[in-house]
Parts: C-alpha cells; structure tokens; sequence
C-alpha cells in the first residue's frame, strides 16, 4: 500500500504540475489558431500581467485597502495593461505586417519578447515579488486508505480547478459566439473572412487580449508558486514539447500535453532517477517531444495537413 | 419568381482608374448594374476583370473615378464595411474556410445577421436560442436549395471543386446580399458542372431577386444568362449592352480573336 500511495501522490502532483504547464500552452495556442502566428512573445506576456498584478496589489493594501478590494481592483488593473498590450501589438505589429510570411511574424513576435520584458522591468521594477492570492500549503487525502494520506499542494488544486474553468469558457467562447466562429474563419483565410464581413485588425485585437488575459490567469498561480520574476519567462519554454505533444491547432491538445509531461516528469525523475541518475526533470518534456515528432509529427491531436498534388 | 426589371440603378461606376505601379489595370471604365438583373462582366485573361471587382468589393482603392452603391456615393472603404453595406462575392480561387463543415462554412455567412449579444450567445438561451435557430433555418434553406443536404458535416477541403464552389456561393448567400459579385464562378468546371451552376446562377436570381454581377472569360456560358453584358479588354471598356448586341460588336470580336495588324 506504501508503494500504491507513493505512486499516487507523485501522479497527482505530476498532473497538478501539468495543469500549469498547459495554462501557458494554451496562450500559445489561441493565438497559433486564430492567426497563424507562433507567439513567442507570451511567456513575457505571464511575466508582465505578473508584475502588473503583483505591484498594484501592494501598492493598494499599503495605502490600507482590504485585501479583496485590492486584489479585484489589482486584477482589474492587469486587465487593462493587457488589453492595452493587445491593441499596441496589433496596431505596431501584427497589423502592418498582415498577409506577409508566418516566419516574419514569428520574428516579429521574437522582438516583441525583448520589448514586452524590458517595458515591464523597467515600469514595475525587476525584484521578486511574492504573490499571495491562494493557499499554499499541504492538504492530506485518503489518510484512512493509505499511511500518512496522499499529500496534495491546495496551490494545485486551485491551478487545476482555474485551468478548468479557463479551458470551458474557452470552448464555449469558440464553439457558440459569432466572435468565436470569425475567430476559426479569420485563421482559415483572411481573404475570405474580409468579404463575409469581418473587420481582420478588430479580431485579432481580440485574439491577442484573450491570450493575455490567458497569460494573466497563469500569472495569478505561477506566481504564487515561485513568486512573480523574470525566471517566470522561461516557462515558454516549458510550453513548447507541451505544445509539440498535444499539437499546435487545439485547445484540448494543450491540456492532455501539459498534463503528460507534468505526470511523466515526475514519475520519470521518481522511479527513473534512482537508477540512471537524477533531473530527468529538466529534459524528459524534451525528450518525450523528440518522440511525439518522429512519430506523429501533428501532435496528439493536431489537425493532420494533407497536401493535395 | 422574378424581382421586377426596373430601372432602379444599384450599383454606378464612373470612371474608375486602377494602376499598380505602371500598369494600369483599369482605365476610366463605367458601367452600372440595375437592380435585380444578372449583369456580366467578360474579357480575356488580363483584361482587369476581377481587379473591377476588387474595387467594388473594397479589395482595391481606385486612383480614381466614384462608385456610388444603393445611391450612396462612398469614399475609400473597407471589405468588411462593403459586407455591411450588403455586398457579399465568392473568388475565382474559391476561398472557403477548409478545416471547416460545408454547414459552418455556411455559417458564417450569418456572421453580420447576429444581433444578440456576447452573454446571450454563450448562453444560449431565450432569444439568443430563437435566434441561432433561424439562422440555422435559413441556412438549411440554402443548402436545400443548392442541393448539398449530403455534404453539409463534410470539411470542405475534402469536397470536389465543384462543390467547394457551390459551398462558397451558399456562403455569399447566407449574407442575403443586395449585390452578389461571383468571379468566374465556372472557371475549371465540366461541362455538367457549368449547366448546374448556370441554373443555380438563374434560380438565386429568380428566387431571391439577388442583384448579380458575374465575371467569365467563357463567353458562351455568360450569354445564356445575362441580361446585359460589359466587355473589357486591357483595363479599357470596349462594349456593353445586351447579349445579342455584344456579340455582333466588332471590337469584342477582335478582341477574342485577334486581329491582325
């Protein structure tokens, strides 16, 4: 029973992990769907909602405002910085350069990267600022079933349980609002878009807001996890063998991938590491991509391109 | 049944002047299209004819000249304020959207008809429900019509030429249009396949009374089922009337043919 709680605990935390690995993934996503652009730029953007959030919060509670009067107006605050991000990048941006090549995109994202971090240190400051907006400390399940209970960070499950109502609005948002579906024609064809009506600049304004809000809500829990600084950029990184895994076209793909190599890392670095030697963690996503490309280079559950001849 | 000929103009264009760089696509070239008729525009390839409907579209500014739509004479404009304004087209390419079904595909054509705000549409409910279903009614309707009830789950990228393009017509349909520009809409067809979109063509304007403009490099099709047709050639006007007079015109003639030098 030891061994079944141990594997447990190192499942549900590796999965829990995961979660938070797919909050950023699917900023990616969002993004890569309804334009074609591959955003290099939104682990920058988790970093500046980060700061946004985090220095307006204290800020207010230091000038004596309860805690919840703070924390919606500090959220409200990130919101706008986001908002006004989306609009600077499509009108600076994307917008100038519509219609031209997704590698010249994917460049221009690369240079919005070095101006969204270098703005946001340079206004909010560069420290480490802790963030407290959940619980952070341990919760013990099943004590009855197995020695010692199977110990579980609330901070996940709160991760969890906000990713979860992310991914359903999201879904609802594509699958029913009239924005939603111009959002899945604007990616198709832009040509073809215009003609039925749909105003391109407006709809990527949006496309880029909601990856921001996106990036907010990752900020809110990574945060709080590793408090908000620069270091929080680098999860970018993490998201690619996510993306590469679940496939770059679909929101559910984002989810599935994240919580494959949250849960793998973890069992991997568990089991594995004893005998081949330890931090699997930081190369097994990795790894596992190199895998999913050879095999099935669309992702999990990336549309397959066919190419007619 | 038929929308009755008047000679309500629609749609006037004056001396449109279109040039990229130093070619001149189109030079001073007028015509108007009345409402409810099926006017054709034809030429030979590179005659400027779907740089004509680019500029009434709002693809393209002209350099100069005025187009006045509906009785409104407008200044530069967007593809998506000319959708608005209640001008839907189809290209010669076929642009659909190819991950979607031929239904979704159709639509969106509805995109600009949902009046219901953001909240009522993710929920669903009351007249935001009611809504969605008469769009959905209508949409129906027009793949009745156009005869694709068996395709309507399959993503068009999978469908055969001729049916992405009757697809595409049916999306420029669900915008229920004042002006419908089709860019060749036989172009790489079959014979079969031009008879079945030349009765489509017919029955959208019968059954609708759709204002239609239509572009065609075949000239055989276009006399059929045109009230009145304009000729271009090197982005220059060179007849207009009506079928029968078109045909017996020297210049459109020579244009088709060559003439020797």
């Amino acid at each position: 029973m030891i061994a079944l709680g141990q594997f447990l605990e190192v499942l549900i935390g590796g999965l829990m992990s995961g979660v938070l690995y797919s909050l950023v993934a699917l900023g990616f996503v969002l993004i890569f769907k309804a334009s074609g652009v591959f955003n290099y730029a939104q682990g920058a953007m988790v970093l500046l909602a980060g700061l946004a959030l985090v220095r307006a919060l204290d800020l207010l509670v230091a000038n004596g405002l309860p805690l919840w009067v703070a924390v919606v107006l500090a959220i409200g605050f990130a919101a706008v910085i986001m908002a006004a991000t989306a609009w600077l990048i499509e009108r600076l941006v994307i917008g100038p350069l519509v219609n031209q090549d997704a590698l010249t995109l994917f460049m221009s994202t690369i240079g919005v990267t070095f101006v969204i971090e270098g703005a946001a240190e340079m206004i909010f400051g560069s420290d480490v600022y802790p963030l407290r907006l959940f619980p952070t400390d341990a919760w013990f399940l099943f004590e009855g079933l197995f020695p010692g209970g199977i110990l579980v960070n609330k901070l996940d499950v709160w991760g969890a349980l906000i990713a979860g109502v992310l991914v359903a609005g999201l879904a609802v948002f594509f699958q029913r609002t009239k924005t939603g579906r111009a959002l899945r024609a604007v990616a198709d064809d832009h040509l073809a878009a215009h003609s039925i009506g749909i105003p391109i600049s407006w709809i990527w304004f949006v496309v880029w807001l909601v990856a921001g809000l996106v990036a907010l809500v990752a900020a809110t829990v990574w945060g709080t996890k590793l408090g908000v600084q620069f270091s929080i950029t680098f999860l970018a990184l993490k998201a690619l063998p996510v993306l590469i895994i679940g496939g770059l076209t679909s929101i559910p793909g984002a989810i599935v991938g994240g919580l494959i190599v949250g849960a793998g890392e973890k069992l991997a670095e568990v089991y594995l590491g004893p005998s081949i030697g330890g931090g699997i963690e930081y190369w097994f996503a990795y790894v596992l991509a190199l895998a999913v490309l050879l095999l099935r280079p669309q992702g999990l559950f990336g549309e397959r391109i066919i190419e007619r001849i | 049944m038929r929308a009755p000929d008047t000679n309500e103009i629609l749609l006037e264009v004056e001396g449109v002047a279109l040039a990229f760089g130093g070619v001149k696509a189109l030079r001073d070239v007028s015509f108007n299209v009345r409402k409810g008729e099926i006017r054709a525009i034809i030429g030979p390839n590179g005659a400027g004819k779907t740089s004509m409907l680019n500029v009434v579209n709002g693809f393209y500014h002209p350099n100069h000249g005025a187009i006045t739509f509906k009785g409104r004479t407008r200044a530069k404009m967007q593809p998506f304020e000319a959708a608005r304004g209640g001008i839907a087209r189809t290209f010669q390419n076929v642009a659909l959207f190819k991950g979607m079904s031929a239904l979704d595909n159709i639509m969106t054509g509805r995109t600009l008809k949902v009046r219901r705000g953001l909240l009522w549409q993710v929920l669903r409910y009351g007249p935001a429900l009611a809504e969605e279903v008469e769009h959905r009614r209508k949409v129906e309707e027009i793949i009745d019509f156009l005869e694709i009830e068996t395709i309507r789950k399959v993503p068009v990228g999978r469908l055969p030429y001729g049916l992405q393009k009757r697809v595409e017509l049916g999306r420029a349909l669900a915008m229920e249009p004042d002006l419908l520009l089709l860019d060749e809409p036989m172009a790489g067809m079959n014979l079969e396949e031009k008879e079945d979109m030349s009765r489509f063509i017919i029955d959208v304007n019968n059954h609708y009374g759709t204002t239609i403009t239509l572009i065609e490099h075949d000239m055989a099709v276009v006399m059929d089922l045109s009230d009145r047709v304009a000729v271009l050639d090197h982005g220059v006007k060179i007849a207009d009337g009506t079928p029968a007079e078109v045909k017996m015109s020297q210049a459109v003639i020579d244009a088709y043919l060559g003439v020797a030098h």
